[in-house]
């Protein structure tokens, strides 16, 4: 039997960048996997900013659920032009600090909508740390070619790095 | 390096169910990964799960949600299924994302899994993390998956995948 979890791109910055992008992303596959280790350059805590297919049409909603370490609290957005994710879990105030998140993608060639999943942590120790879960939902009807990640306050610094994988069914 | 991560089978449903199982899982990976992607007939549902048809009072679970503006926590504990949600989810357009991880389901001991659950549909939303509980020392060999309030339409996938640690 095959093996079926396949890094498809990996990388990591040599620079900062305000974004980075998977592309020509191969219809191989049934599931797609994000794995991000990322920091910001400046403005506190960031998050991403998720576009598929570069659609920035209002196709995008997202539900979210963040933990600070004292309470609990959840929200969301509908009609968005971009999936607002890794809610304030991507410190910049600490170096050598990265957060971690990871992004799931199922049926990424379907002709209905694509619902993501995401789950990403920052910690900075006695400082503060937070946690989110988060349902995403791109009304996207077509095969998903790429994904860009961006981040919504700041570049990401150089040593962030991006994983995508593909899981096949068969 | 040997492959650890490995289909095990995988359904597609091609006509309105509100249940069906995935059966005869061999017992020879470490942990199991069930990816549900489902389509449903209505939109107030959510999913629910049993081990080897066990219909006795022996799963509990915990979950923290976030659903709309409200996050919570609960337990229910004596269940006779592992639920999930509770509110609005997938519908006939918009499918909802189940990840179920089982730790173990080949042990001597009873059996942990934990759940991602994602469902946003552009107007309501939740997302759910939960652990689950069978008390049950019996390998897991067939998982039944039933759609509470409406059933499961076509398009809905369900794919086993095993995990080794070796």
């Amino acid at each position: 039997m095959p093996s079926t979890y396949t890094l498809i791109k990996g990388e990591t910055l040599a620079s900062s960048a305000a974004s980075y992008s998977f592309t020509a992303i191969p219809s191989t596959f049934t599931d797609l996997v994000v794995r991000t280790s990322t920091r910001g350059t400046s403005g506190g805590w960031n998050s991403v900013i998720l576009t598929l297919n570069n659609n920035n049409s209002s196709l995008y909603s997202v539900t979210w659920l963040q933990g600070d370490g004292s309470s609990a609290t959840s929200n969301r957005q509908s009609s968005q032009t971009t999936m607002q994710l890794d809610r304030n879990t991507i410190p910049s105030q600490d170096t050598n600090l990265f957060n971690n998140t990871e992004y799931y993608i199922p049926n990424y060639l379907s002709t209905v909508a694509k619902p993501v999943s995401n789950f990403g942590v920052g910690d900075r120790n006695t400082t503060e740390a937070y946690i989110a879960a988060m349902a995403g939902l791109a009304n996207i009807t077509s095969a998903i070619t790429s994904i860009k990640i961006e981040n919504n306050t700041s570049n990401f610094v150089s040593g962030s790095s991006f994983y995508l994988y593909g899981i096949s069914k068969s | 390096m040997p492959a650890t991560y490995e289909p095990i089978m995988s359904t597609t449903i091609t006509t309105s169910t509100v249940s069906f199982s995935l059966s005869s899982i061999p017992s020879t990976y470490t942990d199991l990964r069930l990816v549900l992607t489902y389509l449903a007939a209505g939109d107030y549902g959510w999913p629910s799960f049993r081990f080897n048809g066990d219909t006795g009072s022996n799963y509990s679970y915990t979950y923290i949600r976030g659903v709309g503006v409200s996050a919570g926590s609960s337990r229910t504990t004596n269940a006779t299924k592992l639920e999930l949600g509770g509110y609005q989810d997938a519908s006939s357009t918009v499918p909802s994302l189940t990840i179920m991880d089982i730790f173990s389901y080949a042990g001597s001991t009873n059996k942990t899994v934990l759940f991602d659950y994602s469902s946003d549909s552009n107007g309501a939303g939740s997302t759910y993390r939960q652990v689950g509980l069978w008390r049950n020392t019996a390998a897991i060999n067939s998982i039944t998956l039933t759609r509470e309030n409406w059933n499961f339409i076509s398009g809905t996938t369900a794919t086993i995948y095993g995990i080794k640690n070796a």
